[in-house]
């Protein structure tokens, strides 16, 4: 476990910078803006213009972390306080369980509860709890 | 214009996410550990994407269609079922084991980390199972 610093004004407006880009993607292409979508959308496409538009959005995406590199001279922390088993067991499991649930934490999270969604909203009150009792349990039942 | 509008929508996405702090796994734990090392910075990131988000679609929705599409694309399942909460509770599962969420992890490839291209490795794999599974039973429901 390690100590990480608040950061309500940074995270405050990430957060903010999330939502316009989910409102600059509905408003202007018409789409929600969910990163399990655009993923599976690129491993199985239905046809090459869904394709498309996927792939230059994950290059976006891709980008901003340089972006801000070359705005503030600093790569944004990627602190994994995690096995290297875990990311692979963590990964499955997120994979298998976005694919069902048809969403994660930007296509339910923001998108979904954006529109006031029962079904987003069911998604998240549960992935949210589970995460919650996962955390608990890996770090003050198990003590890892 | 439509591609360049796409890339900038992603880089925002992007941006967003690394300074948001969604990017990075201890950040996103700390959030979850409510009985440790408590981080609350996440709340501010889901709040500030979804009120954004919220009253941008309020605007946009108006509209007959997207500027440079000729409609939205919206998900009309509403079933609450089992695929979609069971669904959801393995995502969240996953998420509190490796701490990184399809949303954060895909911006975090920019940094070049190495512990990403593992979980997003793992996580592409896991949607290939589920969808292997599943498109041996029922038709699938759209992603949202």
């Amino acid at each position: 476990m390690m100590e990480t610093a608040f950061t309500p004004l940074q995270s405050l407006g990430g957060g903010a910078l999330i939502g316009l880009s989910a409102v600059m993607l509905m408003g202007l292409h018409g789409r929600i803006f969910g990163a399990t979508g655009i993923l599976t959308g690129l491993i199985a496409p239905g046809n090459r213009s869904d394709f498309t538009w996927r792939a230059i959005l994950l290059l976006g995406m891709i980008s901003g972390p340089l972006l801000v590199l070359a705005l503030t001279g600093t790569m944004p922390a990627v602190d994994v306080p995690v096995s290297t088993a875990a990311l692979v067991v963590g990964g499955l499991l997120v994979g298998v369980g976005v694919t069902f649930s048809s969403g994660c934490t930007s296509g339910h999270g923001v998108c979904g509860l954006a529109r006031l969604s029962p079904r987003s909203a069911a998604s998240v009150v549960t992935f949210m709890a589970a995460t919650a009792a996962t955390v608990y349990i890996i770090r003050h039942v198990i003590g890892a | 214009m439509r591609y360049l509008s796409l890339y900038l929508t992603g880089l925002i996405f992007g941006v967003g996410i690394a300074i948001s702090g969604m990017a990075n796994p201890a950040k996103v734990l700390n959030f979850f550990d409510l009985a440790g090392t408590w981080d609350p910075s996440l709340a501010f990131v889901m709040g500030g994407a979804v009120i954004v988000t919220f009253l941008g679609y309020r605007f946009v929705l108006k509209r007959p269609m997207p500027v440079l599409e000729d409609r939205f694309h919206l998900p009309t399942s509403r079933v609450i079922d089992v695929r979609l909460l069971g669904g959801s509770a393995v995502f969240g599962i996953g998420w509190g084991i490796a701490g990184f969420c399809p949303g954060g992890a895909l911006p975090a490839i920019g940094t070049g980390d190495a512990s990403v291209f593992i979980f997003v490795g793992a996580l592409l794999t896991g949607i290939l199972l589920a969808r292997g599974i599943t498109a041996s039973r029922a038709p699938r429901a759209a992603t949202a």
